[in-house]
């Protein structure tokens, strides 16, 4: 315990080079995992613990300079409670700085309070612990299972005419500010004529690749009245359409039940 | 086993929950509490004996059939059943604390947690682990909070009384030992200053 009492309030924590503590930012690229502390009492906890200090007896001026060092190596965004922490802590620094009177003086240290708390949260983490414990056992065994029911609606509160809930809805329209947001514009598919020019190369041909099919230089809407073509003309049994590996180009083939298209 | 004994193991197969012995109780006019203590006890002897995959357990109030936990790791292989996932250690310690101190209200489980506690209350109700159980007196009436009956069959308890004392604790609430270390070092300190 001599240890907790080496360094002057003030000064920033000094570390032997040839001991290298477990403290946090003692060793270089050490990073502090948020999600590692459920809140700032148990980083606090874990700070005490890692230099096995007395929760009684906390040396506040350095725990607190390890406490902001940590909440930086947090990154503040979510630290907001670590924030109000670390404010409490560089008070109670401040407050320890303050020359007092004698001892005798109804002098109250101002770590009480919060050493109550870490004792309170420190048992509180003990009874999480063996709670814990209880239900990893308890999922060790296995109830008959079964479809958790659908959970109970509350009674609905209000009664309503269908008017009320027509008139009801007219406002909700109305208030939409505008519904036309884009106006699609209908492009000619010309399923058509790419079934006739299909069915005219089955007619010279056993089978025909995909490519073909479209024709030459193909636009996007040939491509998909093709397509549509092809599907339109295998639903009705008339041709077979193949692929004879993932990803090749499609083979239309002659339907063979009927071999004249 | 007597037929009583055959009813009761019936209806607790049936069951998706715990069922208590006043529960059991209605499944026959003729039996009495203790008659169903009894079967119930049969039931669990029988199950012991023949070494039967599952055990009749006691918890929350009420007894349940469970299989036993040598056959957790084999069932979950299989993917017949799945183990209930863990709590986080927030949500943990914010059972804890209501399991201890309730009915009590989120400002005190935050004062004692150091942190907000909104969202684990939250998806604690969504579980069922908690409940509210009516409203302080305090400034704004914020709700109060108390253990739902799944927190015990969660953690397998029989009742509250099942968790740890607080004297039973290694670390109990400790008087504060009075230290002038830093108080001296600081005032060393100042005088250095100026």
């Amino acid at each position: 315990m001599t240890a907790t009492v080496a360094l002057p309030s003030a000064a920033p924590p000094v570390h032997p080079p040839e001991a290298p503590t477990t403290a946090l930012g003692a060793g270089p690229g050490f990073v502090v995992q948020l999600d590692a502390f459920s809140g700032p009492l148990d980083l606090l906890l874990h700070l005490l613990r890692e230099e096995q200090l007395e929760i009684a007896d906390i040396p506040i001026a350095r725990i607190a300079d390890q406490f902001l060092q940590a909440v930086g190596e947090l990154g503040l965004n979510q630290a907001a409670d670590y924030l109000d922490m670390a404010s409490r802590l560089v008070r109670l620094k401040a407050q320890m700085l303050l020359p007092r009177g004698s001892e005798e003086d109804g002098w109250e240290d101002p770590r009480s309070e919060l050493v109550r708390r870490l004792l309170e949260y420190q048992q509180i983490r003990e009874i999480a612990l063996w709670m814990g414990k209880a239900a990893e056992r308890r999922a060790e065994q296995f109830a008959r299972a079964y479809l958790p029911p659908a959970p109970e609606l509350p009674p609905p509160p209000l009664t309503l005419e269908i008017m009320d809930l027509l008139l009801a809805v007219e406002r909700v329209v109305a208030a939409i500010p505008s519904p036309v947001l884009h106006r699609v514009v209908a492009r000619p598919l010309d399923v058509e004529s790419a079934t006739l020019r299909i069915e005219q190369l089955l007619l010279d041909r056993e089978q025909v690749g995909w490519l073909e099919a479209l024709g030459p230089r193909p636009t996007i809407v040939d491509v998909l009245s093709t397509l549509l073509a092809l599907l339109e003309l295998a639903k009705r049994g008339a041709v077979r359409l193949v692929q004879p590996t993932p990803f090749s180009p499609m083979v239309i083939a002659r339907d063979a039940a009927r071999p004249a298209a | 086993m007597t037929p009583l004994a055959q009813l009761l193991e019936a209806a607790l197969f049936s069951a998706a929950r715990p069922l208590t012995v006043e529960e059991l109780g209605t499944l026959d006019a003729e039996s009495t509490h203790a008659d169903v203590r009894v079967a119930l006890e049969q039931i669990r002897e029988h199950y012991d004996f023949e070494q039967h995959g599952v055990e009749l357990v006691e918890l929350a109030g009420g007894y349940q059939i469970l299989t036993r936990p040598i056959h957790a790791a084999a069932i979950e292989r299989a993917q017949f059943s799945v183990r209930t996932p863990k709590l986080t250690a927030a949500a943990l310690e914010t059972l804890a604390v209501i399991a201890y101190r309730q009915p009590v209200g989120r400002a005190e489980i935050e004062e004692i947690r150091g942190v907000s506690a909104g969202g684990v209350l939250r998806s604690l109700q969504e579980r069922g682990l908690i409940e509210v159980v009516g409203r302080s007196e305090a400034l704004g009436r914020p709700l109060l909070y108390g253990t739902a009956p799944v927190f015990l069959e969660l953690l397998g308890l029989r009742d509250l009384a099942d968790l740890p004392r607080a004297e039973e604790l290694t670390i109990a609430l400790q008087p504060h030992r009075p230290s002038v270390d830093d108080a001296e070092e600081a005032a060393a300190y100042v005088e250095a200053e100026s």
